[in-house]
């Protein structure tokens, strides 16, 4: 089996659906622009306001991207295409493997307009600030990539929308993407637990690269392992199903 | 390679099958031989365990109790190494995509598959192969199916009611790619509610009623072993009532002068008849059509006769 030439028809098929590109690359850009162009000067939670914004913006798009990578199985699972595709030699792996690919690249694309237009607007990270930003977006992107797939077992394509907006929008709301929720006390150490936290913190780079804490690897990995558990059983059940 | 020969004297077994969906025995034990290179057609009133029976063969379902060999292997085996494809009753296509990619990414999945413009070419999609999945009619789309199934290069192909959204025309060239197929070698086992589609395109029959093979051999087999036949004739003022005490017969039609009796010993019944009606002409005598064999093959089922007695 060619698992290459399966993952480029998977990007192929990615970027032609627009609607995906309106979450994750339009909002959080005319977002971007229209908070953080006025605000350039401000201050906020110790970094300029662009700085901040632009890694909550980026946290924003990337999760919107890898979630919709996975919530697309909802919409085969809906014209019964994964029943046709458990006829021919296609590994689970690889199925599996181009969804999330495909919302990695997705990502990628929103996250370098994000990173353009914070240049834009005077963020000057250095090479090794950017490079760290990326990394960093990467693993924290992990997470929700396994969200993604499970959504895209458990939910129909009918209230694919909603579940996916609503998903998408709490936890970046929660994670500070739009703005501090808390800078300290009770809800600033949930909001810590959440892997969107840390996703935005990832994206926000001043005076040495963003700052991932020991804490912050641990609640990234609990989440991969309960959102990736949770994706695999919501897989195995709908194949195993009949 | 010489496990080749092994499968391809193998064939399709299936022994005791049997699968239930809570209450409902949608498949009560069923034993099948399929020889390498037989056409054969699954027919059956709605219900009848047809689609479940293509499930367990395919191993999409698994069964309660029995097996299912293809060529040798369980069917898991089987599809992983391509041997098998299939169009089910249900389904659509995938978006954002041609139909020539489409063809050309399922080709991509198998390691010996046949070249993605013979499949189109075969299924008459040329011209279509630019085309977005989601700008297709439903006998197009149904054609796309077809090909993704081929195109695999399978040994043998399963198709659950394949020619329901077509036209009779749609219908004709469809079947004219599959023989074309079937004459490749390749082993084909349809479901249909066409029973003429049955007749012209099948080696043999399997006739399911409730979860069981009721009747299971070629269309002649089937005609035969039902042992009705038909006469017709022309009598002037003839009356439901002037014939059935003749012997061997099963049941009177009369619309006007023209009467049908349907006989299980249609020899006496003729000559006894002869005797009685001297004035009677016209004579024909026919054996059971198709529809009149499943009719009463499956009279024991509910509603199978609303269904085929059309
Ligand atoms: N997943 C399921 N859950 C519950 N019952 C089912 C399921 N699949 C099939 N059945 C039942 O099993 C029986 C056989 O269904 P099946 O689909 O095999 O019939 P069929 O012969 O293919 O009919 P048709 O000609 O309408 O396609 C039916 O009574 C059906 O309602
Ligand atoms: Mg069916």
């Amino acid at each position: 089996m060619n698992a290459t030439r399966y993952i480029h028809f998977e990007l192929l098929r990615t970027f032609r659906n627009r609607r995906f590109f309106v979450f994750s690359l339009v909002f959080p850009l005319v977002l971007f622009f229209v908070i953080a162009g006025p605000n350039r000067n401000v201050h906020l939670g110790g970094l300029p306001f662009p700085t901040y914004y632009m890694g909550g913006m980026a946290a924003w798009g990337t999760m919107a991207a890898v979630i919709a990578g996975g919530a697309r199985i909802a919409l085969e699972r809906q014209v019964g295409w994964n029943r046709q595709l458990r006829l021919t030699p296609l590994t689970p792996s690889t199925y599996l493997g181009a969804k999330v690919a495909s919302g990695y690249a997705l990502a990628a694309v929103s996250l370098m307009l994000i990173f353009a237009a914070g240049i834009s607007l005077g963020v000057r990270p250095s090479a090794v600030e950017w490079l760290s930003m990326t990394g960093l977006i990467i693993v924290g992107l992990v997470p929700f990539a396994a969200l993604g797939v499970y959504i895209g077992h458990r939910v129909s394509v009918d209230s694919m929308g909603p579940a996916m907006g609503g998903v998408t929008s709490l936890l970046a709301l929660a994670g500070g993407a739009w703005g501090p929720i808390a800078s300290h006390g009770f809800i600033h150490t949930v909001t810590q637990a959440l892997p969107s936290y840390w996703l935005v913190r990832a994206g926000q780079a001043y005076h040495g690269g963003p700052h991932w804490p020991p804490v912050a690897w641990v609640v990234i990995g609990v989440w991969t392992i309960v959102l990736g558990g949770l994706a695999m059983r919501a897989y195995q059940r709908d194949t195993s199903r009949v | 390679m010489t496990d080749s020969t092994i499968h391809s004297a193998a064939g399709i077994e299936v022994r005791g099958l049997t699968k239930s969906f809570g209450d409902v025995h949608a498949v009560r034990g069923i034993d099948l031989t399929i020889r390498p290179g037989e056409t054969v057609a699954i027919l059956g009133p709605n219900g009848a365990g047809k689609s479940t029976t293509i499930d367990l063969l395919l191993g999409l379902a698994t069964p309660d109790a029995g097996t299912v060999s293809i060529l040798g292997d369980p069917p898991a085996v089987a599809v992983k190494a391509g041997r098998v494809a299939a169009m089910l009753q249900t389904g659509g296509l995938i978006r954002e995509i041609t139909v020539g990619e489409l063809v050309d990414m399922v080709a991509s999945l198998y390691a010996a598959p046949m070249d993605p413009g013979e499949a189109l070419a075969l299924t008459g999609l040329s011209d279509l192969a630019g085309r977005r999945t989601d700008g297709l009619s439903g006998g197009e789309t149904q054609r796309v199916r077809f090909a993704l199934a081929i195109v695999a290069n399978p040994s043998f192909v399963v198709l659950d009611e394949p020619t329901v959204a077509l036209d009779v025309e749609a219908r004709r060239e469809f079947w004219a790619t599959i023989r074309t197929f079937a004459d490749r070698g390749t082993t084909i086992v349809f479901a249909t509610h066409y029973l003429d589609e049955a007749d012209a395109n099948a080696d043999r029959i399997v006739l399911l009623a409730d979860g069981r093979v009721v009747a299971d051999g070629s269309v002649t087999d089937i005609k035969a072993h039902v042992g009705v036949r038909t006469i017709r004739f022309t009598l002037a003022g003839a009356a439901t009532g002037d014939f059935a005490g003749l012997p061997g017969v099963v049941d009177v039609e009369c619309h006007g002068d023209s009467v049908r009796l349907r006989c299980d010993d249609a020899d006496s019944t003729l000559r006894a008849l002869v005797a009685a009606q001297p004035e009677a002409r016209d004579f024909e005598v026919r054996g059971a059509d198709l529809e009149e064999a499943f009719v009463q093959l499956t009279a024991d089922t509910t509603d199978a006769t609303e269904e085929f007695a059309r």
